[in-house]
C-alpha cells in the first residue's frame, strides 16, 4: 500500500507562533482551556473512577476467566478429578507442580499429593491448558501475601474450599 | 556562633577512594577550562517511573556533556532461562520484557514458530491478533502519555492516562484473565476465543477513546509551558536514528518512513488502511505527537477490524510437542516502542538452543548521547520521555 | 479619603476581652490587647494548615478523577492530624558538617515572616493585630525572610544538591518579589494609602469599586500578575523546581526531617494562606461584603460577618493556587526566569505607569 504518510505535526501550527502579541495571546488562551479541562473534573465529582477497596470486596466481581492461584475442581459430591498424569507438572515452566501419585486399594494410580508452590506461579496458566480432566483451574482468590513462607507451599486435593474463592 | 564538632571526621578505610573520573566517559573535557565540570549520578532509583536505570552524566553547570547509561539492574537473564523451556513455555517469558507490549511480543514468538513450522493461522484468530495488539499500543501509550505529563510536572496527566487505560486493561481481564502478563498467543491463534463481550467493549473503547483523545491534546499538546519544554529539543538527525538503529516514534519523528506494519506487514495488517504519522523537526514535541496520533491510527484499525470481525475457529490444530527444525529463525513486530524481534536458533529439539530478543528500547536508548548534547539537566527529563524506554526490555 | 465605618460588635470577644481585663490594672490594657491578639493570630497561624492539608489533598484528587484520603477520620478529616503525629515522632537529623546554627534556624524563618505578614492584615474592620501605615512596605520587608530562610536552608545542609537547590529556589523567589512589590506598588499608587485597612476601605462601595474592576481591564491583568508572582515566591504549582528537580537536585529540605520538616511544610502553606490574604485585601476588598445595588440582596450579604467573607475570598484565592498546581506543566528554570524579566517586569511596569495616567487623569481615584 502506497498510502503517503501523514504528518504529525499539524498541530504545531495551532500553539503559539507569530508576532509576540499573537504568541502570548495563544499561550494564554491554551493555559486557560487547560484550566477549564481540570475544573471540568472538580465540579462533577459523579467522574470519580476509583473504587474503595477494601471496603468493597462484597461487591467486587471479577470476570470468570481470571487469573489468580491455582484450585482443584470439585464437582457437586465434592471430589475431583486428578488421576495423577502429571501433565500439569511438565506443562509448567518453572517446578511449581509436583504430583506425587499413590495408590488406591485395587493398586490404581490416584493422587497421592498434590503440591502447588505459590511462591514460585507466575499465574502463566499453562498447567490448566494442559489438563485433560479439567481437574485445576485458576481460581478468583488474589489476596495471597502471608507472613510465613511455609503458609505458600499448598496441597491442594487437601483444601476444601470448592472451584474458586 | 561557629560550628564546632565535639569529634574528629570517622576516616572510612573499609573500600578503596571512588575513582575521580568515572569510567565510560570518551569526550575530553569542555572547552575554556574556566569552570569546573562535575559528575552526577542519576542513580538507578528515580522518582520518575521509567526503571532501574542509572545514568551518570557529566555536567558543565546547568549544560550536560556527556551522558553514560548503566544498564542491567533489572536483568533476569530470560533469555538463559528460555533454553530450558520449550517454545510454549517461552511465550510467558516474553510477556515479561517490555511488558507494555505483552501481546506484542507473545506474537512475536509466535510467528518465528509459526513460520519456523509452517503453521497457519485461521482468520478469526488473526483478526483477534490484531485487535488484541492494537489495543495494547494504545494502552502502552496511554501510560507513556501519563507518565511524560507527569515528568514535566503535569501530574493530573498522570491520573488522566491511567483512567482511560482501564477499559483496554477490563478488556485484557476479560479475555485471557491477566492485567499485564498477558500468556494469551499461541503458534497458531490464540490460547482461548474471547468472550461475547470483546467486540461491544472494544466498540465502547473507541467511542470513549476519541474525546480522550482531544482532553490529552487540550491538557498537554496545546499548552505553551508544555510546547516551551519540548519543541526544540533533543532534536535527532534522521542519518544518526538509522546509524544508531532506532525505531518506532523515535525513528518516525526523524521524518523516516518505516513502521513494520506497512512496510513489512505481518499477520493481516496489510488488510487495513491506516496512515503513518512521520515527524518532521525530529524533537521532543514531534515524537510526542506521532505517539498521540499512532493511537487515533490504532482506534481506525481497530473500528475497521470490529465491523468485519468473522467467525470461525480461533486456532489453527495445537501440536502436541513444537520441535523448530535445526537452523536460525526471526521474526519482528512493530511493537509500541519499535521494532522487536525474536532470533531463534534451533537444534531440532524441544528446546532452543538459543533465543535472543531485539529489544527496542536498547537501540532507542543508545541514541541518548546525541539528543542531549546541548541541552540542560531539566532537557534530559524530557529527551527520555519521549524516548519511550522500558528498562525491562533493555536488560532482558 | 472615604468617611470610616462604625465599629461593628463584637459581643463575644468584648465579653471575653473584658473579662480578662478586668483581672489587670487599666494601663496594662494595650498590652493585654496585643498579647490576645498574638495568641489568636498564632491560633490561625496552627490551624491553617490543617485545614490547608486536607482542602489541598481532597482538591488535588478530585482534579484527577479520585476521592483522596477516606479512611482517617470522615473523608479524611483527620488526615492532617495522622500527618502532624507522624511528623513529630520522625527523628530530627542533623548531617555531619551542617552548620548547626543555621541549620536548626532556617526553618524557623519562613515560619516567622508568614507569622508576621499575618499582623498587618485586615480580617475585619477591627480584627487587626496592628494597622501599620506602611502596611505594604511591612509586608514586603517580611516576606525577604522567606528567601533568607531558603537560603540558609541550602547553605547549611552540607549538601551539593541543597544548596544547588538552595540558591535556584532563591533566585525565583527573588526576581518574583520584584513583580510583587510592583504590583503592591501599583495599589498604594491607585488607593493613596500603604495602610492595608485603609486599602480595603477605599474598595466600599458595590463590587465594582474592588480593584480588580475599578481599574478598569487592567485591574484584572494585575491581579493575575499579583497570581503568578504569588505562585513562584510560594515554590509553588508550576513553578516547584525545586521539589520537582528532586530527580536531580534535591531541592533545600531534603537534609530536613521531623519538626525541622515540619515547619517548613508549615510555612508553605501559611505562606499560602498570607498570599491569599493579601490578594484578597488588594483586589477583591478583603473583608467588604459583596454589594450589587440590590437592597434586599445586599442586606442579605450584609448581614454575614466580614471575617467570614475575608476567609470566603481568600479560600477562593486558594482554590486558583491549587488549580494551577495540578494543570499545569513546569517551565524550565531559565524559561521561569525569562518569563520574569522579559515579560512580566514590563508589564508590571507597564501597568504601574498606567495606573499613574489614568490616576493623574481623574479616570479612577480611590
Amino acid at each position: 500500500m502506497t498510502t503517503p504518510p501523514v504528518r504529525a505535526n499539524s498541530r504545531r501550527n495551532t500553539g503559539p507562533g507569530g508576532h509576540l502579541v499573537q504568541r502570548i495571546f495563544r499561550g494564554v488562551i491554551s493555559l486557560a482551556q487547560g484550566l477549564r479541562l481540570t475544573m471540568g473534573y472538580l465540579l462533577h465529582p459523579a467522574r470519580v473512577v476509583t473504587q474503595q477497596y477494601p471496603e468493597n470486596r462484597a461487591t467486587l466481581v471479577l470476570p470468570p476467566r481470571f487469573r489468580a492461584r491455582l484450585v482443584m475442581v470439585r464437582d457437586a459430591k465434592g471430589q475431583h478429578h486428578c488421576t495423577a498424569c502429571g501433565m500439569c507438572e511438565k506443562a509448567c515452566p518453572n517446578g511449581t507442580i509436583s504430583v506425587l501419585p499413590g495408590q488406591d486399594g485395587s493398586g490404581k494410580k490416584i493422587l497421592g499429593k498434590y503440591i502447588y508452590r505459590l511462591l514460585q506461579c507466575t499465574l502463566c496458566n499453562l498447567c490448566v491448558e494442559t489438563c485433560p480432566f479439567g481437574a485445576i483451574a485458576m481460581g478468583q482468590d488474589f489476596e495471597l501475601a502471608a507472613y510465613d513462607r511455609q503458609a505458600l507451599v499448598l496441597v491442594l486435593h487437601e483444601e476444601r474450599q470448592g472451584t474458586s474463592s | 556562633m561557629p560550628a564546632v564538632s565535639s569529634r574528629a571526621p570517622i576516616k572510612d578505610t573499609t573500600c578503596a577512594a571512588p575513582p575521580m573520573r568515572p569510567a565510560g566517559f570518551i569526550r575530553s573535557p569542555a572547552g575554556d577550562g574556566l569552570t569546573d565540570e562535575y559528575f552526577l549520578n542519576m542513580g538507578p532509583q528515580h522518582p520518575s517511573t521509567h526503571g532501574v536505570l542509572r545514568l551518570v552524566l557529566r555536567l558543565d553547570g546547568e549544560n550536560i556533556l556527556e551522558v553514560v547509561p548503566h544498564l542491567g539492574y533489572v536483568h533476569r537473564g530470560i533469555e538463559k532461562i528460555g533454553e530450558n523451556q520449550t517454545y510454549i513455555q517461552n511465550i510467558h517469558l516474553t510477556d515479561r520484557l517490555d511488558y507494555l507490549s505483552a501481546h506484542s511480543n507473545n506474537l512475536c514468538l509466535c510467528l518465528a514458530m509459526e513460520k519456523a513450522l509452517d503453521i497457519g493461522v485461521p482468520e478469526r484468530g488473526e483478526y483477534i491478533r490484531v485487535m488484541v495488539c492494537e489495543l495494547q499500543r494504545i494502552q502502552s501509550h496511554l501510560l507513556w502519555w501519563g507518565v511524560m505529563g507527569m515528568d514535566m510536572g503535569a501530574i493530573t496527566a498522570f491520573l488522566y492516562g491511567f483512567k482511560e487505560r482501564e477499559p483496554i486493561t477490563n478488556i485484557f481481564e476479560e479475555m485471557c484473565g491477566a492485567r499485564l502478563t498477558m500468556n494469551f498467543f499461541r503458534p497458531g491463534g490464540s490460547a482461548m476465543d474471547v468472550p461475547d463481550t470483546f467486540i461491544p467493549r472494544v466498540r465502547g473503547v473507541i467511542a470513549h477513546l476519541k474525546p480522550a483523545l482531544d482532553e490529552y491534546h487540550t491538557l498537554l499538546s496545546n499548552n505553551v509551558i508544555f510546547q516551551a519544554r519540548t519543541k526544540g529539543i533533543g532534536i535527532l538527525p534522521a542519518a544518526s536514528a538509522l546509524a544508531y538503529g532506532c525505531s518506532g516514534p523515535v525513528l518516525r519523528g526523524s521524518g523516516v518512513n518505516l513502521d513494520l506494519r506497512r512496510h513489512f506487514p505481518y499477520s493481516i495488517y496489510d488488510r487495513f488502511d491506516f496512515d503513518i504519522p512521520l515527524g518532521q523537526a525530529g524533537d521532543c514535541y514531534d515524537r510526542y505527537l506521532i505517539r498521540l496520533e499512532e493511537m487515533a491510527q490504532s482506534l481506525r484499525i481497530l473500528e475497521q477490524a470490529a465491523a468485519a470481525f468473522p467467525t470461525g475457529p480461533y486456532r489453527s490444530k495445537e501440536k502436541a510437542q513444537y520441535r523448530l527444525p535445526r537452523g536460525s529463525h526471526y521474526a519482528q513486530v512493530e511493537t509500541s516502542r519499535g521494532l522487536f524481534g525474536v532470533y531463534i536458533v534451533a537444534d531440532g529439539s524441544a528446546k532452543p538452543y538459543r533465543i535472543k530478543y531485539r529489544s527496542p528500547s536498547f537501540a532507542n536508548l543508545m541514541v541518548i548521547n546525541e539528543l542531549v548534547r546541548g541541552h540542560k539537566l531539566a532537557d534530559l527529563v524530557a529527551i527520555i520521555s519521549t524516548l519511550d524506554l522500558v528498562i525491562p526490555d533493555m536488560d532482558r | 479619603m472615604p468617611q470610616p465605618m462604625p465599629p461593628a460588635a463584637f459581643p463575644v470577644t468584648n465579653f471575653l476581652g473584658d473579662l480578662i481585663r478586668a483581672h489587670f490594672a487599666p494601663p496594662m490594657s494595650d498590652l493585654l490587647n496585643g498579647l490576645l491578639a498574638i495568641m489568636a493570630l498564632l491560633a490561625v497561624v496552627a490551624l491553617t494548615p490543617i485545614c490547608l492539608i486536607w482542602l489541598e489533598r481532597k482538591v488535588c484528587a478530585h482534579f484527577q478523577a479520585r476521592l483522596g484520603p477516606m479512611r482517617v477520620g470522615w473523608h479524611g478529616l483527620m488526615q492532617p492530624l495522622a500527618d502532624g503525629i507522624k511528623l513529630l515522632f520522625k527523628e530530627v537529623l542533623k548531617p555531619e558538617g551542617a552548620d548547626t546554627f543555621l541549620f536548626f534556624l532556617a526553618p524557623i524563618l519562613p515560619a516567622t515572616a508568614s507569622f508576621l505578614v499575618l499582623t498587618v492584615i485586615p480580617f475585619d474592620h477591627h480584627f487587626q493585630v496592628t494597622d501599620l501605615d506602611a502596611g505594604v512596605l511591612f509586608v514586603i520587608a517580611a516576606s525577604g525572610l522567606n528567601i533568607f530562610g531558603v537560603l540558609l536552608a541550602g547553605w547549611a545542609s552540607n549538601n551539593k544538591y541543597s544548596l544547588l537547590g538552595g540558591i535556584r529556589s532563591g533566585a525565583q523567589m527573588l526576581s518574583y518579589e520584584i513583580s510583587l512589590a510592583l504590583i503592591m506598588l501599583l495599589v498604594v499608587l491607585l488607593s493613596g494609602t500603604a495602610s492595608l485597612r485603609e486599602i480595603v476601605l477605599t474598595q466600599q462601595g458595590t463590587v465594582l469599586d474592588w480593584w480588580i474592576c475599578k481599574f478598569p481591564g487592567f485591574g484584572a491583568l494585575a491581579f493575575i500578575m499579583f497570581l503568578i508572582s504569588s505562585t513562584a515566591e510560594l515554590n509553588r504549582g508550576p513553578f516547584d523546581m525545586v521539589e520537582a528537580e528532586s530527580e536531580l537536585t534535591g531541592g533545600f529540605t531534603t537534609e530536613y526531617s521531623g519538626i525541622s520538616f515540619a515547619m517548613f511544610f508549615l510555612a508553605e502553606f501559611v505562606n499560602m494562606f498570607a498570599s491569599a490574604a493579601l490578594a484578597t485585601t488588594f483586589f477583591l476588598g478583603g473583608f467588604l461584603a459583596p454589594r450589587f445595588g440590590l437592597a434586599a440582596l445586599d442586606g442579605l450579604l450584609a448581614s454575614v460577618p466580614g471575617v467570614l467573607w475575608f476567609f470566603l475570598k481568600s479560600y477562593g484565592v486558594i482554590l486558583c493556587f491549587m488549580w494551577f498546581r495540578w494543570t499545569f506543566p513546569r517551565p524550565r528554570v531559565d524559561q521561569l526566569m525569562a518569563l520574569e524579566w522579559k515579560i512580566m517586569l514590563p508589564i508590571n511596569l507597564g501597568l504601574l505607569t498606567l495606573g499613574g495616567l489614568f490616576l493623574g487623569l481623574g479616570w479612577i481615584a480611590p
